[in-house]
């Protein structure tokens, strides 16, 4: 019997088109674009100047305030501008934009740090100072997150390998592959946080990795990692649905997981963090999954941060037919949470999991029809909350009224949508009412 | 003579009920009356009764309070014809104070005329809701022509025109700010109609990037800056911004060597923009092809 | 040349269930059952579904049309549903212009006056069937025997509008429901379970209602657990009764073959707008109903109560989905 949480959905996988493709390393590209809000927080401030020649890994933006994190060049270059430029979530941010240097041999020094010397205030400032963040969607910054305040206790130390997101399996090849970085990292973060247990906590398609990682858990008996195979549903890799299913408690309403003592972390930041610590190598590059119907040749990349969409999508072979069709989207994220692009000249950033590029296959012409109160809605939200009711007041617009029907502890996971029968589109109008709710406490 | 007496008693029980409860209701309204000021009743006549809220106040009936009370001019109503301002104030001895006519005032020129989609949104025809999604417009800041805006006013006062741009009826506008609640992108502003120089574009880019997305851009050029009057206008963040604490200064000047017509004067009464001439002339009346 | 890319916002992917596809899906469900329908009853069955269904959309029609709406909910498939659903609860002699009347009633009383699809409290169809049965109490308890004649009418099928009409067929009879309570005289539960009984169209073969049923709980067309649930509550209750005394109570396996009871465990009930949509409050509504149609057929005054019983279940529904709200995720107490 699988472990998992109540409700939840099982969209489609289509995960074999790329499950099975080792990791490749995408060749430097001639433009990169650094926004410099990637994370959740403050944006950072630019260190560098127009025509100011960049080292491959340096610093080129400090954090501008404790939430936020330092950027650093993902190439040998010249920064060509620091500017206002797209970023994926649809909004113009301050950007650095940098020009590779075509005769430089993009070589990365290795420098390990004796991370074991460190104190846990210093641990922090390094992950701070190397650019890390969440690398499952959300990318926020991985100091805070690891900085576990004297009253507060990291009891269980969960890394999460769900991907529970249908399409993306960047974190599915890290785990195959990185076996060993992610165990470095678990031995790592122990250190620091001294969790009475640590789990790792995997859907059980993907096989492989679960087979890799026990291998390499029983190279390291002291770490005492127990690795837990959980149902495939979606959505797994939540947080809140990760600890429901691996210990059976739930985390309390307006509280953040570490008040009941758990600290989920992504199993690609758990590696990145050891890559750090072992190479000096900062945040500049993360494993992307392109794929997609409409994509030549899906694969799993490593990408530099800052490579435009356009390059990425020309490296995997580019469209299928470059009429897009009806329903056609290109995505930044999974199909369930993440963003459709408008434009293909975006970056790729420290949160981008995976690129889609999805055609009428996937996405079929879909009415809206009234709600039939079903309650299937009622049976996929993972928090038990009441989408249909919560729909209908969003239709009449009592934005108000909705936060007594718990919209806020909606994480919008949309689940709700892709069972509705009805298509109606529940999530946007929770985030239409979120929104509006956050103005109007404003105003 | 048995169903005589029914009936008779049925009169008189039911007349009893009647009259007792009625002297019970007689004594409560004596007993429990609440002094009011009769000017309440009296200002709130001649107040609009629209209930916007425009004033600040939840309804009429409590800006009537709040001015029997002293506590605010009767020119903060918005909606009232002069007239009936002029009548409150002299009924309760005060001056009208300010009633300069403020009207909604959209910074944004993009119509689809003019300004490039880049992608077709799909979702709830809303702004609001295509704001989440990113909307779909090459310009970020623009406006999204869902007419969120149009659906929010209570006076008809907006009308989207045939480019999907709300256009302001300035004499049924009365300031009540529904329409500044509700852009998603934050285009309109509640302007005094002696704000004659108007900026029409929150873009923050710059140059030539910008204008591919849309062609009445702010390009932040400055030669509005450079032509006004000393410090009338400022360059701040890739977009002209007019101090209107300077606003006797204003004159048509300014807009004139504007290269994309951002920046325009507007006709009293509301009827008419005027271009400066080095503005491109957008003869287009149709909008822009669909496919990028 | 390209085309514009599409923005929209996540989910990008859909759950292949869709509400047109769930109204095909018990349309497709119910042809067995007319097709025994026409079996036993011949062509008055085929032409009674022919008008309730005409009625039902007409009535749509109009009332989409004073909304100024798009057609589009002709289209959904709702209203076909219903007027054969209403067909399926009348007796095969039943006169055609009450019928008509009947689809009216359903769809404008039952769904549109209420605001359309979804919106609605009791089930169309019943509401319809209600309808009829306080206008025509004599014409909808006259049964006629299944006597496998295609090509002849039945009952008063042919009747003017605003006459009972002269029934054509000599041959009627009660049905095993009404044999029970007003002659305690019980029906061979093989004859129920085949259908060979007289009825209305679509309650005599509980064999084939039961097969059907089966098919769309899998294929999670309706709610499984509103079907079970009635079948289960009926199932104890009459046994209890059976065992306190054989001679006066029918046995479980009559209580659940004759009637309407499956049709409207299978059928009725299950309609999504009109059950709670709580997982708990699925297992109460199925409760009530089949406490109810036990209740009404051993100590009512009519032999059948499963309409009823539905109808009365429908309007606790809103309550049932109040006071059976999940305890959100996180949160200590309900609400």
């Amino acid at each position: 019997m699988l472990l998992t949480f109540t409700n939840g959905v099982h969209p489609q996988e289509f995960k074999s088109w790329t499950n099975n493709s080792p990791v490749e390393r995408l060749p430097f590209f001639a433009d990169y674009v650094i926004p410099l809000s990637q994370h959740i927080g403050a944006p950072s401030k630019s260190l560098v100047r127009k025509g100011q020649y960049v080292a491959r890994g340096e610093k080129i933006a400090e954090p501008g305030a404790y939430v936020s994190v330092a950027y650093h060049s993902p190439v040998d270059g010249v920064v060509s501008a620091v500017e206002l430029a797209e970023h994926p979530g649809g909004k113009m941010v301050p950007s650095i934009k940098i020009k590779a240097d075509p005769f430089s041999s993009q070589r990365l020094e290795k420098k390990p740090i004796d991370w074991k010397s460190l104190t846990k205030k210093e641990f922090a400032d390094h992950l701070q100072n190397s650019g890390m963040v969440g690398l499952g969607g959300a990318a926020f910054p991985s100091h805070v997150k690891f900085a576990v305040p004297d009253d507060k206790k990291c009891d269980y130390l969960i890394i999460n390998g769900c991907e529970c997101e249908p399409f993306l399996t960047a974190d599915h090849r890290v785990m195959a592959e990185y076996p060993l970085e992610v165990m470095r990292g678990i031995e790592m973060l122990q250190y620091f946080l001294t969790p009475k247990k640590t789990f790792i906590g995997i859907e059980a398609n993907k096989k492989d990795a679960i087979n890799i990682l026990q291998l390499e858990a029983n190279k390291h008996p002291e770490l005492a990692v127990e690795i837990v195979s959980l149902e495939v549903k979606y959505p797994q890799g939540a947080e809140k649905m990760l600890i429901s299913a691996i210990l059976t408690n739930e985390v309390p309403s307006g509280t953040i997981p570490l008040d009941g003592g758990y600290l989920v972390s992504n199993v690609g930041t758990v590696a990145a963090i050891a890559e750090y610590f072992d190479s000096g190598k900062p945040l500049i590059e993360r494993v992307v999954t392109v794929s997609g119907s409409n994509i030549k040749r899906p694969a799993n990349l490593l990408v530099p941060i800052g490579t435009s969409m356009q390059e990425l999508l020309n490296a995997c072979g580019g469209f299928k037919s470059s009429d897009f069709g009806d329903s056609a989207r290109i995505l930044l994220g999974g199909p369930m949470m993440g963003m459709a692009q408008k434009s293909l000249d975006v970056p790729v950033v420290k949160g981008t999991s995976g690129v889609l590029a999805l055609g009428v296959l996937e996405v079929p012409g879909r009415n809206t029809f009234q709600c039939i109160r079903c309650g299937r809605c009622l049976e996929a939200c993972p928090m038990f909350l009441n989408p249909s009711t919560l729909g209908l007041l969003a239709k009449k617009g009592l934005y108000e009224e909705m936060l007594e029907e718990n919209l806020m502890d909606c994480m919008e996971c949309a689940s709700c949508s892709y069972v509705c029968p009805s298509g109606i589109p529940l999530v946007q109008s929770f985030r239409v009412a979120k929104a509006v709710n956050r103005e109007r406490k404003v105003a | 003579m048995t169903a005589l007496a029914g009936i008779a008693t049925a009169g008189l029980f039911m007349g009893g009920l009647g009259f007792s409860l009625a002297a019970l209701l007689a004594y409560a309204n004596r007993k429990l009356y609440v002094e009011e000021d009769p000017r309440i009743d009296a200002v709130e006549e001649m107040l609009p009764h629209s209930n916007c809220g425009a004033c600040g106040e939840p309804g009429c009936r409590s800006f009537a309070e709040v001015l029997v009370n002293k506590e605010a001019e009767p020119g903060k109503c918005t909606v009232n014809t002069v007239e009936m301002t002029q009548s409150v104030a002299d009924y309760l001895g005060v001056d009208v104070g300010d009633h300069d006519k403020q009207v909604a005032r959209l910074a944004c020129a993009g119509g689809s005329h003019v300004a490039y989609f880049r992608a077709k949104y799909e979702g709830l025809k809303s702004c609001r809701a295509a704001a989440v999604a990113g909307g779909g417009k090459g310009c970020t800041w623009g406006c999204l022509g869902l007419a969120d805006c149009e659906t929010s006013c209570d006076f008809d006062a907006i009308q989207m025109n045939k480019f999907g741009l709300p256009v302001v009826n300035e004499n049924l506008c009365v300031a009540c700010s529904d329409c500044v609640d509700s852009c998603p992108k934050d285009l309109f502003s509640l302007q005094p109609v002696s704000h004659q120089l108007w900026v029409a574009c929150k873009s923050l880019g710059f140059g030539d990037e910008v204008e591919a997305d849309c062609e009445v851009v702010c390009t932040a050029c400055e030669r509005c800056a450079v032509d006004a009057p000393e410090g009338l206008i400022k360059i701040r963040n890739n977009l002209a911004i007019i101090d209107y604490e300077k606003n006797e200064l204003a004159s048509k000047v300014a807009i004139e060597r504007c290269p994309t017509g951002a920046i325009v004067w507007l006709k009293k009464g509301g009827d008419s923009i005027i271009k400066g001439t080095g503005a491109k002339k957008v003869i287009r009346m149709e909008p822009l092809p669909r496919v990028a | 040349m390209k085309k514009e890319l599409i923005l929209s916002t996540s989910p990008f992917l859909h759950d292949s269930a869709t509400t047109p596809w769930i109204m095909f899906q018990v349309i497709y469900a119910l042809i067995p059952i007319i097709a025994a329908a026409a079996y036993f009853f011949g062509m008055s069955a085929l032409l009674l579904i022919a008008v309730t269904v005409l009625a039902c959309l007409v009535t749509e029609r109009i009332f989409t049309a004073a909304k100024q709406e798009e057609p589009s909910s002709l289209k959904d498939g709702s209203a076909v549903l219903t007027g054969i659903l209403l067909a399926l609860t009348l007796p095969p002699g039943f006169p055609l212009w009450m019928a008509f009347l009947g689809g009216l009633a359903a769809i404008g009383m039952g769904k549109m006056i209420w605001g359309g699809l979804g919106q609605n409290i009791f089930n169309p169809a019943l509401l319809g069937r209600a309808f009829l049965q306080s206008s025509f109490p004599t014409a909808i308890t006259t049964w006629s025997v299944p006597d496998g004649q295609f090509f002849s009418f039945r009952g008063t099928n042919l009747a003017l509008p605003f006459f009972q009409g002269e029934s054509l067929d000599s041959a009627t009879s009660a049905t095993p429901l009404a044999l029970m309570k007003f002659q305690q005289e019980g029906t061979e539960w093989f004859k129920l379970l085949m259908g060979n009984t007289s009825g209305s169209l679509g309650e005599t073969s509980a064999a084939l209602l039961l097969l059907v049923g089966v098919y769309l709980g899998m294929r999670r067309v309706f709610d499984w657990r509103i079907p079970v649930s009635i079948i289960l509550t009926v199932t104890v209750l009459s046994s209890i009764f059976y065992v306190i005394n054989a001679e006066r109570f029918p046995s479980p396996d009559f209580m659940l073959l004759s009637g309407g009871l499956l049709l409207g465990a299978i059928f009725m009930a299950t309609d999504p707008v009109t059950s709670p949509y709580t997982p708990k409050g699925v297992w109460y509504f199925g409760f009530g109903i089949g406490f109810l149609v036990v209740l009404i057929r051993l100590f009512g005054g009519l032999p059948e109560g499963v309409m009823y019983a539905v109808l009365l279940m429908n309007s606790v529904t809103p309550l049932l989905n109040k006071l059976t709200r999940k305890r959100v995720y996180g949160h200590l107490k309900n609400g």
